[in-house]
């Protein structure tokens, strides 16, 4: 299994096709672009036009909303098709997925909906994972989620669950810092104390994004995953921590709603790589 | 097999409210149903915003709250079958055509269809159109037994309705002023490169593209579009077919496809 690729260890930004003439106009001081696979699994027109020129420049990671890994039912084979034709195209440096479930019955919900951590989730998760990086021929990473709610069933702790799934199948883990801050307020349970236990010697990307903030009906923060705004100051204090701990590591500013303008995007990856560079080169963890 | 816990959380979220899947705990003292809710928003306000992205000018054409409201009808009467959310509503035009509270505006499904057939030529596969010169260099004779390829991403809507103007006024292509709604008009939607192009066809035009489309070659084609329309313009759809890139290659007959198949076909 293919590992040689792998994406620099620098800031990125989840590529969105407004951006486009504006990234190619000028070299970036961007290490690499994310995108989401679905986006690019038309037979041609404008989408593959401006992936193409952006991979000629860029580093790419590719990542799939859609694949429904933690679903009861079997992957969706057309869909394993379709990634894989799409990363033989691109020949991505990462290939990224979700611990979430997104389809049922045939029905795709177009959101990452939680399940329970169980030993039978664990088993069929970590048999899902085995067959994507089958079908590609590559590692991927899984993505921690953010989440509302628990399941009375749920019996592993979330990082546990990663691990097992990281030891079972080999696969690297993507951290999203915003969703673990995100899940640990919505749960009232510790960051910090996620990330003591994370697996961070398996992460081979960094996630930040936005949040919306509310309250729910007993004055309960509640916080969406939104990102539709810029990464909060709590966000930022948790990720210096971790790359403390790990050195520089791929990280990724996803804004994929109310997109600012490019200027603004830049900024935010700009604020990602001084705390990267202000990192060991190689990761210590 | 007893009822998973993905099947009944799956069914609540778009089942009648107050929805709370079993198994399901929250850590505040807050309902969590409240948290669920958060899941049922987000769902559905994501696949109509895909809708929306879909369907702009319908949205603009009805109003951001009207939109909302049948979107949600939508999706829940045709939920996506699949993650590539670019081809979700194919059937929103047949809704719309079904759909009540938008009798008053019969024009509405079929510059929905337009809309559809945009985003289809938007994503469909890339192919270099036939240029002037393949045309030109074409021995007059053997022109009426020319059967043609149209390109991939080419489209041919009919409508008693002025769709093209319709959408032209609600899509910033054309300054927005009164117009009359009594006569039809007939679209080609096609993307020779990476503009897609909607434009209205000339009388018989349709029927023109739509015969060549089928196989037919070009002199039954022309004969088709007379029967059609008396007032069918050949010097004018030839240059439209030619202009607009509406065609791929050159199929027949075979000297023809000889001479030019090394330009026609990429």
């Amino acid at each position: 299994m293919s590992i040689a690729a792998c994406l620099p260890a620098s800031a990125g930004v989840g590529f969105k096709p407004e951006h486009g003439a504006a990234i190619l106009a000028a070299a970036q001081p961007i290490g690499f672009f994310e995108v989401h696979a679905e986006n690019y699994m038309g037979a041609g027109g404008p989408p593959h036009a401006q992936l193409t020129a952006l991979r000629e420049r860029y580093a790419l990671s590719v990542h799939g909303v859609g694949l429904s890994i933690g679903s009861t039912g079997p992957l969706h084979r057309a869909h394993l098709t379709r990634l894989r034709q799409l990363c033989d195209r691109y020949a991505p440096a990462s290939f990224s997925e979700h611990l979430a479930w997104s389809s049922h019955d045939g029905v795709y919900f177009n959101d990452l909906l939680p399940l329970p951590y169980t030993e039978a989730t664990l088993a069929r998760v970590a048999d899902h994972v085995d067959q994507v990086q089958t079908a590609l021929g590559r590692r991927m990473l899984l993505e921690n989620p953010s989440t509302y709610l628990d399941f009375t069933e749920s019996t592993i702790a979330e990082v546990d669950f990663l691990a097992e799934i990281s030891r079972r199948t080999g696969c690297g883990l993507l951290l999203d810092i915003n969703n673990v801050f995100v899940s640990a307020t919505n749960h009232g349970t510790s960051a910090l104390d996620y990330l003591d236990r994370f697996p961070l010697d398996r992460v081979f990307e960094i996630h930040l994004g936005g949040h919306d903030a509310d309250t729910d009906d007993v004055g309960e923060p509640v916080l969406i995953d939104s990102h539709r705004v810029a990464v909060a100051d709590e966000v930022w204090a948790l990720y210096r921590q971790v790359i403390a701990r790990t050195g520089a590591l791929p990280t990724l500013i996803e804004w994929d709603n109310d997109v600012p303008d490019w200027p603004t995007l830049r900024a935010e990856a700009g604020a990602a790589q001084r705390i990267l560079s202000g990192a060991a080169p190689e990761s210590a963890a | 097999m007893p009822v998973t816990y993905e099947a009944s959380f799956a069914k609540a979220l778009f089942g009648a409210e107050p929805a709370l899947p079993p198994g399901i705990d929250a850590h505040s003292a807050a309902a969590p149903a409240r948290r669920f809710a958060i899941y049922r928003n987000n769902v559905m306000a994501s696949l109509a915003a895909a809708l929306a992205r879909r369907y702009p000018v319908i949205e603009r054409l009805v109003g951001g709250e009207f939109f909302g409201a049948m979107a949600r009808q939508f999706v829940i009467k045709h939920p996506p079958r699949s993650p590539l959310l670019a081809q979700y509503g194919e059937a929103f035009a047949d809704f719309i055509t079904g759909f009540k509270p938008a009798r008053e505006l019969p024009y509405l499904a079929d510059v929905a269809r337009l809309e559809a057939a945009r985003t289809r030529a938007y994503h469909a596969e890339d192919a270099v159109p036939l240029g002037a010169d393949s045309f030109a260099a074409l021995d007059a004779e053997a022109l009426g037994d020319i059967r043609l390829l149209l390109h991939p991403s080419a489209a041919i809507l009919r409508s008693p309705f002025p769709v093209v103007t319709i959408w032209a006024m609600n899509s910033g292509e054309l300054e927005p002023q009164p117009i009359e709604t009594g006569h039809g008009e007939d679209a080609l939607v096609v993307r020779p490169h990476l503009d897609v192009e909607i434009r209205a066809l000339p009388p018989g035009g349709a029927t023109f593209l739509q015969s060549l489309a089928d196989g037919l070659p070009l002199r039954d084609a022309i004969a088709a579009a007379l029967a059609d329309h008396t007032g069918f313009d050949l010097t004018g759809n030839l240059a439209g077919l030619i202009g607009s890139g509406v065609a791929r290659a050159i199929l027949s007959p075979a000297a023809a496809v000889a001479e030019k198949s090394d330009m026609a076909i990429p």
